[in-house]
């Protein structure tokens, strides 16, 4: 029996320890110095909305660790001492470890503003940036105004939890439209829009230069960077994307990059050390996803192989199909295989765009210009069947066959208008084919479980 | 807006103020003329009770309905005293005695409510429907673009067991309690709905008219609340529509107008067991004496029992019932709607739900069993437990407590399916159908779920749908009415209630789609 110990209670983490539980006795701790169960990062906001409280984004009951002999230790790890075996704790305690699993997550980015560590200015990333936000920003009358700076999705994701507060909100974004590094020009623009109908003062092209300080050291204005222009606020969210936390690794002797460097057994370069989740850093990035992936699945999936790994049946790490998900306000947002927006997008790509005259839902679906292979498809306002793409995509159908099943595909609630005469005419339309809609058929729905 | 809404809520309170004081005003006096006619109707031959009832009632006027209810009681009780001393079975009153005071009662008000009836009902029922329209309409603008709008639910003390919580928690259960056990006491409210039943079926309004009625109000008003709420979400929009629909054609309208037409009272899609009485001796023998309708009811109710419930739970899963037709659920999800997340998502709540649920179904059939087994055979009861003892229990315990009392009372504590999921008989029966046998499950969208939690947070029935979803797994439950907000709330479009082939409904997953094909497979299939 070996004494697994895992550093993070993230969704990395976690996994590891239970399927390790499933298939061995080992001794596992979970070290994490937030908070003492695991909850899941990205339900924070939704507490802040009131959509729930806190216990509510913790998916095991407190009883589960102990049932199933996980140790949790609330401490922080201070120092990595690879050759005892060792962990040094800010108490100075110490524990041994046999393996040891990192899984640290990330950290929100700072770029080095002027005034970024001052009162009210925080990252919306750890339950302590809550507790924060709680603070500084419980209503409008406390919080007349926030500042947020950067355009991704936790940046949006900030913005609706203050609007829902009713507190007004200046976004500023360096793009010259919002995530159009990963989407496409009408999808981007489409957000734009709804990002405005919620009354949120989205400026694009848009810099932070410097925020300035009150006299009890809160922030109370910031400066744009193009324009000089002084906004006044009493909340300044930096969400300028996230970076591996391995800062008290630095001196360890564990291999880094700008996350820990693993390979695809996820181990690192010290033997009995691994690394899984949004700290861990592939050597070589896997297939056209980066070498960091800060998402939530990827670091479940990492830490479902490795928990193999560490029961003696050494997995590589081989995530299958890009996918991933988000919900920009109102429009819920789903992508299968890879549809390039600006930065990336190889010269084969070719994108086929549709767009309800009306509502906030639009489809784009990337394909091969010359083969006209399948390559992938991000749905807004349309829900989609995961199984469905990872299929084509694994059988690399064209994207002919995808249109025409594309009734297979619909994950929308039962009655909701269905969109696929729609979106096959026009297809059919701009690329002069003749493709018919098959109807919807549980078989080959099903064929699709093993 | 806001303005518009606070007047609502202004004038909504003003008109629940008023009905509330209709309890206790009001004059009563029962004249030498309605007591004879009562006592005739009633064929009360106790000398006891009429003189007693001569020398200190009748003729006499009382204020409010509190002082001359205990006083009819009192004479009531002593006079049934003294009979069962010398064993006058034959003169004792055996009416429970709130109903039976209810009923002199109802033929002795007097002065403004009576004289007044649709007056009172417009400051009543009037007001607090033009008042809560007024505080819901305006959010099909404050509520901003349409989508998922929960903000500050749990930051309200309405609906997160504050002040307000427990304010119309103690209201909801006064209420109930008022209406099963003390009905002589809201005798004005029936008043006030007097015209509307007497257009319907013709006769004065009972209790129970005043409940459907306001049940259909209740539903209504707030059916529009859902209507705004959910308007992006067809799913919710039609299934609201269809709940309305059944509830007041089905259980109000038809059977008030069978009544009309001296047929009797009969709520078509009230199926047993939740409809308990069904084989009860007194309604076989009024269904059997109704002649060719009567007749077509019990065959209809037995057919609905055996064979329509358990073929649309095979298809549809047994939201068809609970969350499209059924009028405990129409409630629930309509006047509930605002308190599903308070649902108790525990293991432990669980394990209690399956004892209780199916402890209810052993307790219905068993009673329905010897009810039946007594009327054929004519013999009282089985193994010395009296029929009529153990009716009155399961009618005093689940049928009012449970049902009434605690399923809607308690809506703002413990959420809006407490019945449903602890209590209900027919629930059990259909859910044990919709576990074993059924094309019902809610799909799990592969990899996609980040365990945010809205799902199992919204579950009414307080099922951990997370724990399924974000291992992948179709969630298959025998609790789950289907009423698809677990769907509606996931911000990343990982779950759909659909009906599909029976295999590969349940796939136990440890390895998520999307992983590592080989690993997938392997971990997977050892499991199973």
């Amino acid at each position: 029996m070996e004494h697994i110990v895992i550093i993070g209670n993230g969704i990395s983490g976690v996994t590891t320890a239970r399927h390790i539980r499933k298939n061995s006795d080992h001794r596992i701790t979970i070290i994490s110095t937030e908070t003492e169960h695991f909850f899941s990062r990205t339900a924070l906001m939704y507490v802040y909305m009131g959509h729930m409280k806190f216990e509510h984004t913790q998916p095991y009951e407190n009883w589960f660790w102990k049932k199933n002999r996980i140790d949790l230790k609330k401490a922080f790890v201070q120092q990595l001492n690879h050759e005892k075996k060792e962990l040094v704790f800010s108490d100075n305690e110490t524990m041994r470890y046999d393996k040891l699993v990192i899984a640290t997550g990330s950290k929100p980015n700072k770029f080095g503003w002027p005034g970024q560590d001052l009162g009210g200015v925080m990252g919306m990333y750890h339950k302590q940036d809550l507790e924060n936000l709680e603070k500084y920003a419980p209503n409008n009358k406390v919080c007349n105004r926030a500042v947020i700076v950067g355009g991704g999705l936790i940046g949006i994701e900030l913005a609706e939890m203050l609007v829902s507060r009713n507190i007004p909100v200046t976004f500023l974004v360096r793009e010259k439209s919002f995530w159009n590094g990963v989407l496409p020009e009408g999808e981007s623009a489409m957000i734009n829009d709804h990002i405005k109908e919620h009354h949120i003062d989205l400026r694009l092209n848009t810099n932070l230069k410097e925020i300035i300080s009150d006299t009890q050291g809160n922030a109370k204005a910031v400066v744009i960077e193009e324009t000089g222009e002084i906004i006044d606020c009493n909340v300044v969210g930096l969400t300028a994307g996230v970076a591996p936390n391995v800062d008290f690794l630095k001196d360890s002797g564990i291999e880094l990059g700008r996350g820990v460097k693993v390979n695809r057994l996820l181990e690192t370069n010290v033997k009995d050390v691994y690394a899984i989740g949004d700290c861990a850093e592939q050597h070589e990035p896997i297939g056209q996803r980066r070498p960091i992936e800060a998402v939530w699945y990827t670091g479940r999936m990492m830490g479902e192989s490795l928990a193999q790994t560490l029961c003696g049946n050494p997995t590589e790490y081989k995530p299958g199909h890009w996918f991933n998900s988000a919900k920009f306000l109102d429009i819920e947002y789903q992508t299968y295989g890879w549809v390039f927006g600006r930065k990336g997008r190889p010269e084969y790509e070719k994108h086929f765009h549709w767009r309800h005259e009306k509502e906030n839902i639009c489809v784009t679906i990337a394909f091969h210009n010359e083969t006209n292979e399948f390559l992938g498809i991000n749905t807004f306002g349309i829900r989609m069947r995961h199984e469905f793409f990872d299929k084509v995509l694994t059988e690399k159908r064209n994207v002919n066959y995808v249109l025409a099943h594309l009734a297979d595909a619909n994950f929308d609630p039962e009655f909701y208008k269905l969109y696929e005469s729609e979106i096959i005419e026009k297809f059919n339309s701009e690329n002069n084919t003749n493709i018919q809609l098959k109807k919807k058929s549980w078989k080959r729905i099903f064929s699709t479980k093993a | 807006m806001k303005t518009i809404q606070n007047i609502g809520l202004g004038v909504f309170l003003i008109g629940l103020s008023i009905f509330t004081a209709l309890l206790f005003v009001g004059n009563y006096e029962v004249t030498p003329d309605n007591f004879k006619n009562f006592t005739s109707i009633k064929g009360i031959s106790s000398e006891i009770f009429i003189s007693e009832m001569e020398s200190k009632i009748v003729g006499k006027e009382f204020s409010g309905p509190f002082s001359i209810s205990s006083e009819v009681i009192s004479i009531v009780n002593n006079a049934n005293k003294i009979h069962e001393e010398k064993q006058e079975w034959g003169k004792k009153i055996w009416d429970k005695p709130h109903s039976f005071s209810y009923q002199l009662l109802k033929a002795s008000g007097k002065g403004l409510v009576i004289e007044n009836k649709m007056l009172f009902w417009f400051l009543t029922f009037g007001l607090g429907i033009i008042g809560a329209l007024l505080f819901i309409i305006p959010n099909v603008i404050t509520l901003g673009p349409k989508g998922i709008k929960n903000n500050g639910i749990y930051l309200n003390s309405a609906t997160n067991r504050g002040w307000i919580g427990w304010f119309v928690f103690v209201y909801l259960v006064g209420f109930y309690l008022l209406l099963y056990f003390l009905p002589d006491f809201i005798v004005n409210w029936t008043y006030v709905v007097d015209p509307i039943s007497e257009s319907i079926s013709g006769n004065p309004a009972s209790q129970w008219f005043l409940y459907g009625f306001l049940y259909c109000t209740v539903m209504v008003v707030m059916g529009i609340r859902m209507y705004i709420k959910y308007r992006h979400n067809k799913y919710q929009i039609l299934r609201t529509t269809s709940v309305l629909f059944f509830q007041i054609v089905f259980a109000f309208l038809i059977p008030e107008i069978l009544v009309r037409f001296e047929q009797p009272w009969y709520d078509f899609k009230n199926a047993f067991p939740l409809d308990y009485d069904f084989f009860y001796s007194w309604s076989l023998d009024q269904l059997i004496a109704s002649g060719g309708l009567g007749l077509f009811i019990l065959i209809w109710g037995i057919v609905l029992t055996l064979v329509i419930v358990p073929v649309m739970v095979y298809f549809f899963g047994k939201r068809w019932y609970c969350s499209w037709v059924c009028g405990c659920g129409g409630l629930a999800e309509t006047l509930g709607d605002p308190y599903r997340q308070l649902s108790d998502k525990s293991v432990k709540a669980w394990k209690l739900e399956r004892w209780l649920v199916h402890g209810v179904l052993v307790f219905a059939l068993m009673m329905t069993a010897v009810t039946l087994y007594a009327y054929f055979s004519g013999a009282e009861g089985v193994l010395g437990i009296k029929t009529q003892t153990i009716q009155d229990i399961y009618g005093l315990l689940i049928g009012s407590i449970f049902a009434g009392v605690i399923g809607t009372g308690f809506y703002p504590i413990f959420g809006n399916r407490v019945w449903c999921r602890f209590g209900c008989p027919l629930a059990a029966y259909m859910g044990i159908v919709q576990r074993f046998k059924s094309r019902f499950r809610i799909t799990t969208n592969g990899g996609q779920c980040i365990s945010c939690g809205n799902c199992s947070t919204y579950c009414e029935q307080g099922i951990d749908v997370r724990a399924y979803a974000q291992k992948g797994e179709n969630i298959v439950r025998a609790s789950c009415v289907g009423c698809g907000i677990c769907s509606a709330v996931c911000p990343r479009g990982v779950l759909k209630l659909e009906n599909g082939p029976e295999n590969g409904r349940i796939n136990p997953t440890d390895v998520l789609l999307g992983n590592d094909v080989d690993l997938m497979t392997l971990v997977n299939n050892n499991k199973k």
